[in-house]
């Protein structure tokens, strides 16, 4: 029994922590989500590291590691607030992994490993990122299909989270995919809860900074109990999800009976983690958070669509009731 | 990274088993005498099958486990609903501070009757004055010919009427700043200056006590770590108190989910949606309870000692117990308002775990300024 990373891990997140400090400083983060673009250069950078194959296997041109080290990068990138496509062409890489018939891996797989074919995934609501990519994994109610970007009509969607690209499917039947998506569909999951625990972490280090260094009524505010105790709320939440989120990324190379409640426990707990977290974080800012100036709404809003993204916590917590034997 | 148990730790999770079930006393008898006598049996059946002192060093009679297999002990306990042993104060925070301070003399004189249950012991920190802000106890100990007169009152102390020790904290010298001038003694409970008094709580039940020191007497080889210490050997018996409040909470927490959620099944609930995200949250909790014990261990491996994070397991402990033992009672209605019924008594009793062995707040400070680095106020 050890629950920790592994040095191989440990290393993955070092060098993902440096590598996004130095490319996504707050200033580059805000110019591309004020402008609502992406830097083609930064993607090709991290195709470089080999960060979108990173899950996929090598026989398809990836690193054939695990969700574990999935899960590090996706922290690290919510952690950065990255304006990079990378959620989504892992959340299609799986799926396709996972559900898709060998000529349809050998076809796609390899783009989405290499970075230079992107994959996105849309449910019936809102596309990932599904703009200059090559293929869309369609998430419907009745099984999950594969749009080529030729055939696929999308319409734009302007949403509060600026750091990502999002747009709607209008038209394109595609494929089917023909496996189980249940499995992948989970595995997504994780990642977004991954993600989420980054931006959650983000935003409680912002708060804490602030906290030690403004100073009101001749103290820093962070020694007023009304302002630590958020602050140590906002570990409580951090690290239940935390351990959740990675226990499930665990039970996914492991353990993958257990995935399902895994998933699903961690998907809620992060949700709501990762907005309470932000909410508090601008509340210990005072008014400084509220202004469009601060970094802090990039976090609270892209906490806001990671939340909504495959399965809201309410959802999640449905399945976990369900899974524990009620109704 | 590797969430399950290998298979030294398995075999030793089935020994643990197999010997809880060969040996499991039953049900706790009604009344507070009864149920007494009933758990130092209990911890006669432990020592001898060798568990009583699973944490304590070989040396000292205990078995010298390793945290995993520390863990494993607790958690078998919970499942199987084994009753804590009678002198659970003296196995859990006692022992480990004579071994930790204490003189071979001391060592010599006190382990064994603690493992064997032989002599109870109860622990003297808390008054009516000083409750958090421990350190500002007043309890007094004046020096005298051979040893001390301690002279003051402590409460919420757990079986003092059953016990021959009290773990006491009291002022030696109140010149100095307030934690330096604090001892720590073994004080002696049988004697005509100590009076205890039952403490009757929200529950109708005294679990605890208050006790009036009048002159009691200590001698000298009683005072441990040595004059003007007691603050620093009272931090040792609080840390292993939180660390022992953590070992099985997550499957006795566990445990009674799958109870309510019997309840929930029997009120034929299942399908409102309130009560499904309220069970939903209380799995989820749990989980992340029995994981982040894990995450700590694994830290405390590494680093040999046990972190702050210990505090954030005792303050998700108290908010998942009491949120569940509302719950039940909620679904349980009017039932659910009756005296003396088990879940009314856990409802009342775990108002409680967010005060006892370190109340929420003091929590919260901790990790603000322990994990957070925060500044303090104070």
């Amino acid at each position: 029994m050890r629950f920790d990373f592994n040095d191989e891990q440990a290393e993955i997140k070092e060098t993902a922590r440096q590598f996004l400090a130095a490319r996504f400083r707050p200033d580059k983060v805000r110019e591309l989500a004020e402008a609502g673009a992406y830097e083609d250069a930064l993607w090709t950078e991290v195709s470089e590291l080999g960060w979108p194959g990173i899950a996929i296997a090598e026989e398809h041109g990836g690193q054939g590691l695990g969700m574990v080290e999935l899960v590090v990068l996706c922290e690290e990138l919510g952690f950065a607030c990255a304006p990079l496509p990378f959620l989504a062409n892992a959340a299609a890489g799986l799926v396709i992994d996972g559900a898709g018939s060998d000529e349809q891996k050998a076809e796609h797989l390899p783009g989405i490993a290499s970075g230079e074919a992107r994959g996105a995934v849309t449910d019936e609501a809102v596309a990932l990122d599904a703009d200059g990519a090559a293929a869309i994994v369609v998430l419907a109610a009745d099984g999950p299909r594969l749009v080529a970007a030729a055939d696929a009509a999308l319409e734009p969607l302007e949403l509060i989270d600026q750091t990502r690209r999002y747009s709607r499917l209008t038209a394109g039947a595609g494929e089917p995919l023909p496996g189980d998506a249940d499995a992948a569909a989970d595995r997504m999951v994780v990642a977004v809860a991954a993600e989420l625990v980054g931006i959650g972490q983000r935003a409680m280090e912002m708060a804490v900074e602030y906290a030690k260094e403004r100073e009101q009524f001749g103290r820093p505010i962070g020694a007023y109990q009304g302002v630590s105790h958020a602050c140590a709320k906002m570990v409580y939440d951090i690290e239940e999800a935390r351990s959740l989120t990675y226990a499930a990324a665990w039970a996914a190379d492991a353990e993958p009976e257990s995935l399902p409640l895994a998933a699903a426990m961690a998907k809620a707990r992060a949700s709501e983690a990762a907005w309470d977290v932000c909410k508090a974080s601008i509340q210990v800012h005072g008014g400084i958070g509220f202004t469009w100036e601060h970094d802090l709404h990039f976090l609270l809003k892209r906490a806001r669509a990671d939340a909504q993204l495959f399965g809201t916590a309410a959802q999640h917590k449905d399945r976990v009731a369900a899974l524990a034997g009620l109704g | 990274m590797d969430l399950t148990l290998n298979e030294s730790e398995e075999a030793f999770r089935d020994e643990v088993r197999s010997w809880l079930e060969a040996n499991h006393p039953g049900r706790e008898p009604h009344g507070d005498e009864a149920a007494f006598a009933f758990r130092r049996e209990w911890q006669r059946q432990l020592h001898e099958g060798g568990w009583a002192g699973i944490s304590w060093p070989q040396e000292f009679g205990g078995r010298g486990a390793t945290l995993i297999e520390q863990a494993i002990f607790s958690s078998e306990m919970a499942r199987a609903d084994a009753p804590a042993p009678a002198n659970i104060l003296g196995l859990v925070m006692g022992g480990p501070v004579i071994m930790a301070h204490g003189s071979d003399e001391q060592k010599e004189r006190w382990l064994e009757p603690i493992l064997s249950g032989e002599e109870i012991w109860c622990q003297g920190f808390s008054e009516p004055e000083s409750g958090s802000d421990l350190a500002s106890l007043k309890t007094k100990a004046v020096k005298v010919d051979g040893g001390w007169k301690v002279t003051g009152q402590k409460v919420w102390t757990t079986f003092a009427h059953e016990s021959k020790w009290c773990m006491l904290v009291a002022r030696t010298d109140s010149e100095v700043a307030k934690h330096k001038g604090l001892s720590y003694f073994i004080c002696d409970m049988e004697q005509d200056g100590v009076e205890v008094r039952p403490l009757v709580q929200i529950t109708g039940e005294a679990e605890f006590n208050e006790v009036f020191f009048e002159e009691a007497f200590v001698a000298d080889e009683n005072l441990v770590g040595g004059e003007g210490n007691g603050w620093m050997v009272a931090i040792t018996t609080l840390m292993n108190e939180r660390a022992g409040l953590g070992g099985g909470a997550a499957v006795a927490v566990s445990r009674d989910l799958g109870q309510l959620i019997e309840v929930v099944r029997e009120h034929g609930l299942e399908d409102d949606p309130e009560i499904r995200t309220r069970v939903a949250d209380l799995l989820i909790g749990c989980e992340a309870l029995r994981l982040g014990g894990m995450r700590a261990m694994t830290a405390q491996m590494k680093t040999g000692i046990p972190g702050p994070e210990g505090s954030l397991g005792k303050w998700e402990w108290a908010t998942l117990n009491q949120s569940l033992t509302e719950l039940a009672c909620d679904v349980l209605g009017p039932e659910g308002l009756e005296r003396g019924t088990p879940w009314t008594y856990r409802m009342l009793r775990s108002r409680a775990n967010s005060i006892e062995g370190g109340t929420t707040e003091v929590m919260k400070n901790i990790i603000a300024e322990r994990v957070l680095g925060l500044p303090r106020l104070r």
